[in-house]
């Protein structure tokens, strides 16, 4: 009943032959593995391209939490400390504390979608860059 | 009061659901042999079918249930519940799923011990599962109690304990048979009824003002013995200073603790990698929008149709808000229909529960510290199905005794100690480097044992009217939620803890779980 969803692949699988260079004796250096062929962490987390990505996460997501924690408090403690102005009426019998909590669902939205963007167009594409320094997922190209 | 609608009929819309389920349960889990199959359901589901059930899982009677009755009854302040679990789940998408989808295999024990010393760290994040899930098995549990008192006319305790008990065996039977899959399916099929069931009611009612909100909101302040003020802040939480910290609390413990709920977290492995976590998160934040936007609208609906005295007065309190705003739209059947969707919330969310439980008993316990990473996967899953028993037993026993206790507080204490033990140790171990060992331990169980310690000496465990014990009085703690003590004090104690360690991170293995959670390189997973 499930929909087919690519199965995991193991990574430590055969490294595919490129044309040409690839034989027995020489196993595929040319990405950052270690003898067993699995990827070697140290040597990838020091790489400009692993550096870059990690910088473009932290760059959104912790400013992005700051963001909506701070309003999101803002919202409670007003809604805790400063009841007259939350009681303001804005249209029939609408006050601010309602139209401001109703904000809190649409800028929850926003920043989903932001982050679905901005991770599309990013992350994944920097994502696939560094997983091809240690040659994964070639079987699938 | 009188009971309403037809009790035969509420029964045998229940029951057909319960017959309906357990053959689906029976149909996609015929082969549960390996912990994969059990625990994560193979991986195989996609993102949308994920996010369903994660907003299955999170829809719990206390959210529906609890909270249109919160509304109902206190107007504004009830509506900080619905904010706080929407807001939350961008702490899930934004920070944990994809790296716990790329880091974990079964459990949170399995990210939390990633780059630490395995045994100690693994028993410490079993024990915060088990006493979170604990926590929040028997919230569902009492609720399952007192709904039940207002549906089936069942008004003696010992009744209400037959009830219960029966719920506790049928949830037991969907994990026994259904393992991750089955327990998956029956979340989508219940997530799916129960966003219809909120959002045809919310139209019709909107439909009854004119599809104007501030109608809506306004005969709603008439019908309710607090008038105007139950639109404005403060009905609940406004009397002293020390219930306004109290909100505080209670809206900090919201937002950081559903996305560390351990149920919560395990859906995320049921996805086959990290995008699709994503996506799952996305569609349940849109399904959560959708809903709680709704519980607004039946909440202030049950208050003007009902009327907030008549709620408060009824068998199952606040909580039958909107079986009562059902009977009073449509009749014996919707009564009917929202209560067998009640129903099956409580059973989904309490098997969901089970599965969290036993799983890390038997993957972090079990297998990692008891055989030390040597047992045989069938064994394993036998002693994960062992445990489903012994915790489903324990939570019949919790539940009878919790029975007519306020549901939503309860679940409000298990996301305070899920916030406590589990936000600060994942986000640690994920984004900073120097993390160790010492510093999980103290993280772990500083914020769960203080956590604990508060509640105990809580308004909800002693010395008011409304406590568990009334009748004893050994409460100096004033705030009902102890979230904003225990929270910080977790993040601070993982500070501090690793600061002071001799033992030092493990560059490899940081190396490791770093390059691993952003890329998923070395999880065995495809990005594709």
């Amino acid at each position: 009943m499930t929909k087919a969803v690519p199965l995991p692949v193991d990574p430590r699988g055969p490294l595919p032959a490129r044309q040409g260079f690839a034989t027995f004796d020489e196993p595929a250096s040319r990405f950052l593995v270690d003898a067993e062929g699995n990827p070697d962490f140290p040597a990838i987390q020091q790489t400009e391209e692993f550096k870059l990505l990690r910088r473009r996460v932290v760059r959104f997501v912790f400013p992005m939490t700051a963001l909506f924690l701070v309003w999101y408090m803002t919202y409670v403690l007003l809604s805790a400390y400063a009841k007259d102005f939350m009681s303001q009426r804005v249209f029939g019998v609408v006050n601010v504390g309602l139209v401001l909590g109703l904000l809190q669902f649409v800028s929850t939205v926003l920043i989903m979608l932001g982050y679905s963007r901005y991770a599309a167009r990013a992350l994944d594409p920097q994502v696939d860059v560094v997983r091809e320094l240690a040659g994964a997922d070639e079987e699938q190209r | 009061m009188e009971s309403i609608g037809n009790q035969g009929l509420n029964l045998s819309i229940f029951a057909v659901f319960v017959a309906v389920t357990l053959y689906v349960v029976y149909r996609v889990s015929n082969r549960n042999v390996t912990q994969s199959d059990y625990y994560t359901a193979g991986s195989s589901f996609t993102g949308r079918q994920n996010g369903m059930a994660l907003s299955g899982d999170f829809l719990s009677a206390a959210s529906f249930l609890g909270i249109t009755g919160g509304i109902a009854v206190n107007g504004y302040d009830g509506f900080l519940y619905s904010i706080g679990w929407v807001v939350a789940w961008l702490i899930g998408l934004l920070l944990i799923a994809e790296g716990l989808r790329n880091t974990g295999r079964f459990t949170v024990g399995d990210v939390l011990a990633f780059r630490m010393r395995q045994r100690p760290v693994r028993a410490a994040a079993a024990n915060s599962t088990l006493v979170i899930s604990f926590f929040y098995m028997v919230a569902q549990m009492a609720g399952a109690g007192g709904l039940v008192a207002l549906l089936l006319d069942v008004q003696t305790k010992g009744g209400q304990a037959v009830v219960i008990t029966v719920v506790g065996v049928i949830m037991v039977l969907y994990v026994l048979f259904g393992g991750m899959k089955g327990t998956t399916w029956v979340q989508i099929i219940k997530a799916v009824l129960l966003l219809l069931c909120v959002v045809l009611m919310s139209i019709f009612l909107l439909g009854k003002f004119g599809f104007s909100v501030s109608a809506l909101l306004d005969s709603g302040s008439q019908n309710s013995p607090l008038g105007d003020a139950v639109l404005d802040p403060g009905a609940k939480y406004g009397l002293d200073e020390t219930s306004k910290l109290d909100f505080v609390s209670l809206a900090l413990a919201l937002v950081l603790g559903i996305a560390s709920l351990p149920h919560v977290l395990m859906r995320f492995y049921t996805v086959p990698n990290a995008r699709e976590a994503r996506r799952s998160v996305v569609w349940a934040t849109w399904l959560m929008v959708a809903f709680y936007l709704c519980t607004l609208v039946i909440g202030f609906g049950a208050m003007a149709l009902v009327g907030s005295r008549t709620i408060a007065r009824a068998p199952g309190g606040e909580n039958s808000a909107a079986p009562l705003l059902a009977f009073e739209i449509g009749g014996t059947v919707l009564l009917g229909v929202v209560c067998a969707v009640a129903f099956s919330t409580i059973l989904a969310v309490v098997a969901g529960l089970t599965l969290t439980a036993s799983a890390s008993f038997a993957h972090d316990v079990y297998a990692n510290v008891i055989k030390r990473g040597n047992a045989d996967p069938r064994s394993e899953v036998r002693v994960a199905r062992q445990t489903a028993v012994v915790i489903g037993v324990l939570s019949i026993g919790g539940g009878i005794a919790a029975n007519g206790q306020n549901v939503a507080s309860l679940v409000a204490l298990a996301l305070a100690l899920a916030a406590s033990s589990n936000l600060s140790t994942i986000l640690y171990s994920l984004f900073w480097r120097r993390f160790n060992t010492q510093g999980t331990l103290w993280a772990i169980y500083g914020g769960l044992v203080s956590c604990l310690v508060l509640i105990i000496f809580s308004p909800v465990v002693s010395g008011s009217r409304t406590s568990i014990f009334p009748d004893a009085d050994f409460q100096w703690f004033p705030l009902n939620n102890p979230g904003i003590v225990s929270i910080p004090l977790s993040f601070l104690l993982g500070y501090v803890g690793t600061l002071l360690a001799r033992e030092k991170a493990d560059p490899d293995k940081q190396a490791e779980m770093e390059v691993r959670a952003l890329t998923g390189l070395g999880s065995g997973l495809a990005q594709h």
